[in-house]
């Protein structure tokens, strides 16, 4: 805890669950090694892995909102479907360009694309996913973050299920059929190791770009939104640009995941897969929950236990799974509301708790 | 006119759950998301008895009965740990209570959409132009009906006004003798109850299904945001809006964009609400 | 336009309540005015009214030439009219430096400012403040922990932080250790003198008041009772009555 005290003043770092800095590099250092060596150690485990940090960027980007600014949003699944889509609709546009030009005639929308062709209309895809997200983020945020408390919940509630219905419903998105994502190329290997990757390196950028953001200005106004709104307001803080700033950064990251996650499914169902309000919707409220909320680290480990317990139910209780997920939330939810990292805090003392800020 | 008249009837029913929602929020301060699950459950109950070969009518008191017990398990069990909590927790418990709910229903009454058939016949209005389900004015009635009852138990008897007073003020409730958790069970029960009629109505005029629990909720909070808590008047208003406004939708766009209103419908009315507070200088909470 | 609040005819009632009636003042810049009255007066009130917290039922304010009875909280807090709370309000999960940086200004303020850095100076600054109310030891401590009192003067220094141009003080010395009011009063003169903070401050303690005020209006019954210099608004003998009669 003793680091050099000018550097503690000049900007206070939100203590995560390792304290010090020399320690603590190392261990993140560890971490990421461990994190890409997995996939080549365990190749059977690499899809396993992508869901896995698919999961971590959920958690990370429902906890800007919902933990750091206490703005309990329902329906941040939204960005991750409507990433989803449109990418997927770029990609289609792109891919069945490419093949007229390229391979005339070469048959349907199901024929390979190059790798330099798909990685391209990927590439673009997830620019145009990221860029819609932002968009409808910006005034949507502007005007849903006014509403508080119970009126913001459900409201955003609504607007995710609303995402859903109308993907389900719209014969330009494929209506309750979905799309299909162009086929990934042999030539790029393994699909689920491209994804792997891919999903880890997204999982690192959101996870460093937030640890940067949390220690700016953005980090402190949101949480004086977290801790007293009313207050923040009549202290002539700028509320609505730092909530606007922070659900749009959900957004982003949101997207990027969501566009992939088309990409490594191999194809969109409106309300499974893209607006998947009771399973990846919820979900990433419940991790962020488990591992505590408002803490760097603590969407990241709750991502972990939960995505291990997700996959234990799914072994052996089969069709009960969904069921006793369902149960889990509840009792997350009434017995653990300040999840682990929460729990580990009460148990080492409110003092260390300031303590632990400072470090 | 047909589809007026019809979403008048059947925005009866989604004023019943309405109003059940609205005394648990009056009185515990919590927005039950599974509203819409209790309604499908008691749906299911009724057309559990019809493949008994039992008249779904049956199943209003049945259904009204059962949930009354399964909601005061659910206080016991759940509920209870939420009143007085953040209502973060409230809401995200009672949203996993709505998924483990939809889902032990899919488990245990599968996913295929259901219907009770009550086999009432129609009646043929105005020289056959508008034909009405017979069901639906006896939905309509036992709504309303339902709904009046309900009125009745927090007018007039004891327990009624022990649940009012614990509304306005808790701890002065409890200072003055009155048992506020069996009052809360009590609240909770009875909004149960009202959701299961209301379901036996909507397996009767309508069909049920697993997963369409959580349109009854965001309906019921829609009515709820609109009409207020106090009244009941006001709820049955909004909620035969609501039908119309829906059905006329439903009509102009097609029935696959009906839901998809529903939700955009509480996003609209929540930012107009909140517009016109800010206006005075004020924030919807 | 010499004085820089101008409140006039401002009614407030809620319900039946008329709990501010008409109510007139003004307070120049630099000056120091009180405002006092028995409990449930329509003190609190006033102060809600002036800073945009609701809706006004008549009457008009303005503050330094701009009209503001409409404006929002935020708004007429960026115009550098900050008040601060009876029950304190502070970040409580945040540490008392966390409290003062995120109090700092942002008038300039664009999107991109968000981003930065909290600026060496602010911290500086923000230090410095918590040294001025004394709060300098405990500046890493979560000020939900902190005491009433120490809230009270945390909720001070990070008005003090914002750089207004005008405070409004709900009853600064209440719920502080009796010993630490003067230290108190000693503060909010400084902070009117050197830094130019025109103060009104909603004082309970007559004995207060009548030390820091230059001038003193008197609510009772959401009316207001008397205005006038320390010395006037003692004498008064419907002040004297509304204190005797209202305790
Ligand atoms: N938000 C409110 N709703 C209803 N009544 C209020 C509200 N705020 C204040 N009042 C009433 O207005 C009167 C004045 O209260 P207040 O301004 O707090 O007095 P003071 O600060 O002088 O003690 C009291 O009778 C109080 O009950
Ligand atoms: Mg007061």
């Amino acid at each position: 805890m003793s680091t050099s005290a000018n550097a503690a003043r000049q900007e206070a770092p939100r203590g995560g669950p390792l304290s010090g800095a020399g320690p603590r590099r190392l261990g993140l250092a560890v971490l990421a090694a461990a994190a890409v060596a997995a996939p080549f150690v365990a190749p059977g485990l690499q899809s396993q892995m992508a869901v896995l940090w698919v999961m971590v960027v959920l958690a990370l980007t429902w906890d800007v909102v919902g933990g750091q600014m206490g703005y309990n949003s329902f329906g941040n699944i939204v960005f991750f479907g409507a990433g989803m889509y449109a990418s997927a609709v770029v990609q289609r546009a792109l891919s069945l360009n490419a093949q007229e030009t390229t391979t005339a005639g070469a048959g349907g929308a199901e024929a390979l694309l190059a790798p330099i062709q798909y990685l391209g209309g990927l590439g673009l895809g997830l620019a145009c996913a990221a860029l819609v997200a932002v968009l409808v983020a910006l005034p949507l945020g502007a005007s849903i973050l006014r509403l508080r408390g119970h009126y913001f919940a459900i409201c955003t509630l609504g607007l995710g299920v609303a995402a859903g219905e109308i993907a389900s419903a719209w014969d330009w998105l494929g209506a309750g059929s979905g799309l299909v994502t162009p086929l990934f190329p042999e030539a790029l290997g393994n699909r689920n190791r491209f994804f792997c990757f891919y999903f880890l390196a997204l999982a690192g950028a959101c996870f460093a770009v937030l640890k940067l953001l949390y220690r700016r200005r953005f980090g402190l106004l949101i949480n004086a939104i977290r801790d007293d709104e009313d207050k923040a307001e009549a202290m002539g803080l700028p509320t609505i640009r730092a909530k606007v700033v922070a659900w749009s950064v959900a957004a982003f990251f949101l997207a990027l995941a969501g566009g992939a996650y088309g990409n490594f499914i191999g194809f969109i169902d409106p309300l499974d897969i893209a607006f998947s309000g009771a399973t990846f919707g919820v979900w990433m409220i419940l991790m962020a929950i488990m591992g505590g909320r408002g803490t760097l680290w603590g969407p990241i480990l709750g991502a972990m236990v939960f995505h291990v317990t997700q996959e234990l139910f799914w072994t052996f209780l089969l069709g009960w799974h969904r069921v006793a997920m369902g149960l889990l939330i509840v009792v997350i939810v009434t017995f653990l509301p300040d999840g682990i990292l929460g729990w580990v805090r009460e148990r080492r003392g409110g003092a260390a708790l300031a303590e632990g800020r400072r470090a | 006119m047909q589809l007026l008249l019809d979403g008048l009837l059947v925005g009866a029913i989604f004023a019943l759950a309405a109003y059940g929602m609205a005394l648990v929020w009056g009185v515990m301060n919590i927005i039950n998301v599974a509203q819409g699950e209790l309604v499908i459950l008691g749906g299911f109950l009724t057309w559990w008895l019809t493949t008994l070969g039992i008249h779904p009518l049956f199943g209003i008191p049945l259904a009204g009965a059962v949930l009354f017990a399964f909601g005061w398990l659910l206080y016991r069990t759940v509920v209870h740990r939420l009143v007085d909590r953040d209502l973060f927790v409230s809401l995200l418990a009672t949203f996993g209570l709505s998924i483990l709910l939809q889902q032990l229903m899919n488990q245990v009454f599968g996913a295929d959409i259901r219907n009770a058939n009550a086999g009432l016949g129609s009646t043929y209005l105005l020289g056959d132009g508008v034909v009405l389900a017979n069901i639906k004015l006896v939905a309509f009635a036992v709504a309303l009906a339902a709904a009046a009852g309900l009125l009745l138990v927090l007018r007039r008897s004891r327990a009624g006004r022990a649940i009012r007073a614990t509304s306005q003020n808790a701890r002065a409730a409890r200072l003055m003798g009155v048992r506020t958790d069996r009052v809360y069970a009590l609240a909770f029960a009875l909004n149960a109850a009202v959701c299961g009629i209301a379901g036996a109505l909507v397996a009767m005029v309508w069909v049920v299904h697993p997963f369409i629990g959580i349109t009854y909720t965001v309906r019921s909070f829609v009515i709820v945001v609109v009409a207020g808590l106090g009244n009941i008047a006001p709820v049955v208003i909004s909620g035969a809006a609501l039908g119309d406004a829906e059905n006329i939708t439903g009509f102009l766009l097609g029935a696959e964009f009906q839901t998809a209103f529903v939700f955009l419908l509480l996003v609209v009315i929540l930012l107009l609400r909140s517009y016109l507070l800010s206006r005075r200088r004020q924030v919807l909470r | 336009m010499n004085a820089l609040l101008e409140v006039d005819r401002v009614s407030k009632s809620f319900g039946g309540v008329a709990a501010n009636r008409e109510i007139s003042l003004s307070v120049p810049a630099g000056a120091v005015h009180g405002l006092i009255g028995p409990n449930g007066s329509g003190k609190t009130t006033l102060f809600n009214s002036i800073v945009g917290h609701h809706p006004l039922d008549a009457g008009s304010v303005a503050f330094d030439g701009t009209r503001i009875e409409r404006m929002t909280v935020p708004r007429i807090a960026r115009l550098g009219l900050l008040r601060t709370f009876q029950q304190t309000r502070v970040y409580g999960a945040m540490s008392c430096v966390e409290n003062m940086q995120v109090s700092a200004p942002h008038r300039t303020a664009h999107g991109g400012v968000l981003l930065r850095r909290v600026p060496a100076a602010v911290t500086e600054r923000a230090e410095g403040l918590l040294e001025f109310v004394g709060l300098a030891a405990l500046r890493h401590h979560r000020a939900g922990s902190l005491s009433f009192g120490q809230q009270k003067l945390l909720e001070f220094a990070m008005a003090l932080m914002f750089r207004p141009k005008m405070l409004l003080l709900d009853e600064p010395t209440a719920g502080i250790n009796p010993t630490l009011i003067n230290g108190m009063i000693d503060r909010l003169v400084r902070a009117n003198a050197e830094l130019g903070v025109t103060l009104l401050v909603i004082e309970h303690n007559m004995r207060v008041v009548m030390n820091l005020a230059t001038h003193i209006y008197c609510l009772a019954h959401g009316r207001l009772l008397a205005a006038g210099t320390p010395e006037e608004v003692r004498n008064d003998p419907r002040v004297v009555e509304a204190y005797l009669g209202g305790e």
